[in-house]
């Protein structure tokens, strides 16, 4: 873990208020090292683009210390940051062309014509724009406004580049293409990169580390794998893909793992997480592909469950079942088609269970 | 290329007009109440009025005999006008006179040379009681069935003796036509008058034979300029019977030549007099004053919308409710109201030397001139400027400020390479509205402007409501009409219209 003196970029103990009395960040700890990719995802209202703003500059932090390449910048104005940013709706100057547009920043530094000209060129190149320049933004497609904004937030060469939820506009099929090139970008340039957004697809497949965001706070900062296989509570673990919750209370805690009664009666086996002692009230979460059906591949010992099919859905390379489980509806299990995979058939009765450290006790 | 035809084989153009025909129709009504009043309460009176500023009929319609007469005559010979003119001024004077019309065209006349109007008055009062009488007694002495007005409507409706005597003729039935319009009698029961008998002489002078013989050579010719020289002098003032001919044709380019301080001499287009030259002056200080006005409502209007389209929504409202605040004033009052401050003893002076600013008698002129009416008009006009710019910088989205803060733009950069070429439709929009308002503007110059403030509106009121010549307040409201035209084009070309917005 990196210490905040030494990070690239570090918010420490930042706190913000609009009105006095309510917090939207509350006491924020953040560290980046150089050239890390970090997304801030959360949902709205979590304070992630609070803390994008701050970081800006276009807001101003109630308490506490932003810190970037280690020199204080809480009372540094936006435009002497330095820091590249792409704007959720592009904020692409109408009135300019797309060459303006990108030279914009250049002219305010004082570049000569020769050099931006040159630098504009590159930039455009770099996003596979170069035709376009003559162009005004109001003639370019979603994607291509995109493209540019990115190289009008790159053309300056900002070592710290800020994207507030830059592709929530575009199709799906354009924001997979466009994930890939701006993650590819910012590793090949080495630009340190805190990427806002609410699509937690796109958190996983583009970050080094992904804070997540809620109530003001990081509920888990980690590398995406480690973020979805491991959440840290039950927050993380519902907004991180799809999960199974059982509620229940800790029956028993035996090192590194744990037997959970739940509401229902039955008991099942899992792995403490943020449960501490017996008898504390737990929600259970588990992954619907490592749900187990097959009682030959479960430990022998393995607690398992009652579970009744009510639907089967085959979605093309996975099928996708829902069952009743400990009096709930809405237990999910995927299954890869595999050829010699079973297609459920609802209302067959067959028995669930998984491995203990696939089964996390969280908060309640 | 082929025609596309629809389903039943017809055209698929024709098809589409004929569906679409009831829909238009449907439109087109829903809009001909107000189609119907504009055509009948605004078109047709405006057109009316620019037709006005052209039209000159009223001297070939008053003296058409004068007026053929004077075709003959060289206004540059610096002579005065034949016999024959004066003969054919009698005829017209003596009907005009009875029509009451010589008097509306001495007062058209007097617009271009002063003093015509008294001279047409005089002269039809007198026209009446010319020596002409001695020609009716020596008819009607040599034969009694001259003064038989049922014969002299026999005589005058058969051709061969028409066709003898053409001026009688011409004379007789124009008398005629004016006993039965304005005395409202019978011509057949009616001696004609003095001028008819005249009429007779002229003929019977050129050789005509008349319908009964009768010798004329003991009359001593009554000579009919003398006869008119005796009623006034300046009937032999040549310069008189130049504007008469200057003026007889139908249309006229005279107003339009007032309206720029020119004027149409004998020999051509000349400038006016210099005392008598106020239009040119006045419109260039129209358009002077209007842009300072303008330049005044963006410098002050354009924080306001600002802040307005900034601050969150119940504020907001709250000054816009403000700045509308005079839009629900009388301009009457509001006017008046700056009277009471702006005056040398009012409140702004009163407060100048108060804080020390101004001595007591050096107290500062602020109204009854230009200072007077830029400023109250600043204030009437501020909201027509305020509100197209607030609607389109409610549209430009605080981030572009952001994003070129972001960029490195200071805030001044940022306002002003990016927020600033944003705003120009709506300073655009908001310009065209104040100056095309304050450029025909009445009220408030007339009241706060004094003599040095006031705009060619005031003049073109005074014309139409004092002066009543109409055709110069018609003539200065088209060049008028045309100047603001002009810079629209001008605007255009250098702006675009299409940036124009006045919101959304």
């Amino acid at each position: 873990m990196l210490d905040a003196q030494n990070a690239f970029v570090a918010f420490d103990r930042v706190q913000k208020s609009y009105d006095g009395e309510n917090l939207v960040v509350k006491d924020l700890n953040l560290s980046m090292p150089k050239g890390e990719f970090l997304t801030m995802l959360g949902p709205s209202g979590s304070g992630k683009t609070t803390c994008l703003m701050m970081l800006a500059g276009f807001e101003t932090a109630t308490h506490g210390d932003i810190t970037l390449d280690g020199v204080s910048i809480n009372n540094i104005p936006p435009h002497k940051r330095g820091i590249g940013m792409v704007f959720q709706n592009y904020a692409l100057f109408p009135h300019m062309t797309v060459a303006e547009n990108l030279s914009f920043p250049l002219e305010v530094r004082k570049m000569g014509k020769s050099t931006r000209e040159e630098k504009v060129k590159r930039a455009l190149d770099m996003v596979q724009m170069g035709d376009f320049a003559g162009r005004r933004p109001a003639q370019l497609s979603g994607g291509q406004q995109q493209r540019i904004a990115l190289a009008r937030a790159l053309v300056f060469e900002p070592e710290l580049v800020l994207m507030d939820e830059p592709l929530g506009a575009l199709d799906k099929q354009l924001r997979e293409t466009l994930q890939f090139e701006i993650t590819n970008l910012a590793h090949e340039l080495g630009i340190t990169t805190v990427y806002v957004t609410h699509d937690q697809t796109e958190a996983l497949t583009m970050s080094d580390r992904v804070a997540v965001f809620d109530d003001g706070r990081i509920q888990q900062l980690a590398p995406p794998d480690e973020l979805y296989e491991k959440p840290q509570n039950s927050f993380v673990a519902q907004f991180i893909g799809e999960n199974n919750t059982l509620e229940g209370v800790i029956q028993e805690i035996k090192g590194d793992t744990c037997i959970v009664k739940l509401d229902s009666g039955d008991t099942i086996d899992a792995l403490p997480v943020n449960v501490a002692e017996v008898g504390e009230r737990t929600k259970v979460s588990i992954r619907p592909e490592r749900v187990e059906f097959n009682r030959d591949r479960l430990h022998a010992d393995a607690h398992t469950l009652k579970a009744e099919v009510l639907e089967f859905i085959y979605m093309g390379d996975i099928f996708r079942t829902r069952l009743r489980v400990a009096g709930t509806d809405e237990f999910v299990i995927k299954t890869r088609n595999a050829p010699d995979q079973a297609r459920l058939v609802p209302g067959e009765m067959i028995e669930i269970g998984w491995m203990p450290q696939d089964c996390r006790a969280l908060d309640a | 290329m082929t025609e596309v035809l629809a389903a039943d084989g017809r055209p698929l153009k024709a098809s589409l007009n004929r569906a679409l025909r009831r829909q238009k129709l449907r439109a087109l009504a829903l809009i001909a109440p107000l189609l119907i009043f504009i055509l009948v309460s605004f078109v047709m009176p405006i057109a009316d009025m620019l037709f006005r500023s052209v039209e000159n009929e009223i001297v070939a319609d008053t003296l058409p005999r004068t007026v053929m007469a004077l075709e003959e005559w060289d206004a540059d010979s610096g002579d005065v006008p034949g016999e024959a003119v004066f003969d054919a001024l009698y005829t017209d004077m003596a009907l005009a006179n009875e029509y009451k019309t010589h008097t509306r065209l001495g007062s058209r006349l007097n617009y271009e040379l002063t003093g015509i109007s008294s001279l047409f008055r005089k002269s039809g009062r007198r026209v009446g009681r010319f020596d002409t009488d001695v020609y009716t007694d020596a008819f009607q002495d040599a034969d009694p069935a001259y003064s038989d007005p049922a014969q002299w409507a026999t005589w005058m409706a058969d051709d061969t003796i028409r066709a003898n005597l053409p001026i009688t003729a011409d004379t007789y039935d124009a008398w005629a036509q004016m006993i039965v319009e304005a005395e409202g009698d019978v011509p057949a029961e009616e001696e004609p008058w003095d001028f008819v008998y005249t009429a007779l002489y002229q003929d019977a002078t050129a050789g005509a034979d008349l319908p009964i013989g009768v010798d004329l050579s003991g009359i001593e010719p009554v000579s009919l300029s003398a006869q008119f020289a005796d009623v006034d002098e300046d009937w032999l003032d040549p310069e008189v019977w130049q504007t008469i001919k200057i003026y007889s044709p139908e249309y006229t380019n005279g107003y339009f030549l007032n309206s720029v301080d020119l004027l149409k001499g004998s020999d051509g287009i000349e400038a006016r007099p210099e005392s008598e030259q106020i239009y040119v002056t006045l419109f260039i200080r129209t358009m002077i004053m209007s842009l300072s006005i303008m330049g005044m409502c963006v410098l002050l209007g354009y924080p306001i919308a600002w802040l307005l389209a900034n601050l969150k929504d119940s504020t907001a409202n709250l000054l816009m409710i403000l700045v509308l605040l005079p839009f629900w004033t009388s301009l009457l009052v509001r006017t008046s109201a700056w009277k009471v401050l702006l005056q040398q003893q009012g409140v702004i002076n009163d407060v100048l030397v108060w804080i020390g600013l101004v001595a007591d008698d050096g107290r500062l002129q602020l109204i009854n001139n230009q200072t007077g009416t830029i400023i109250a008009m600043t204030h009437i006009l501020l909201p027509f400027m305020i509100l197209p710019l607030y609607s389109v910088m409610k549209t430009i989205p605080p981030s572009y400020l952001r994003a070129a803060k972001s960029l490195g733009a200071t805030d001044w950069t940022a306002f002003w390479r990016v927020y600033f070429p944003q705003s120009i439709p709506g300073i655009g929009a908001g310009c065209i509205l104040v100056f095309i308002l304050s450029i025909g503007y009445y009220i408030t110059p007339e009241l706060v402007g004094g003599t040095k403030g006031v705009f060619i509106s005031n003049r073109i009121a005074y014309h139409i409501s004092s002066s009543l010549n109409w055709g110069l307040a018609a003539a200065l409201g088209t060049i008028l009409l045309a100047v603001v035209l002009l810079l629209y084009w001008v605007y255009d070309r250098i702006v675009g219209i299409d940036n124009v917005k006045l919101g959304g």
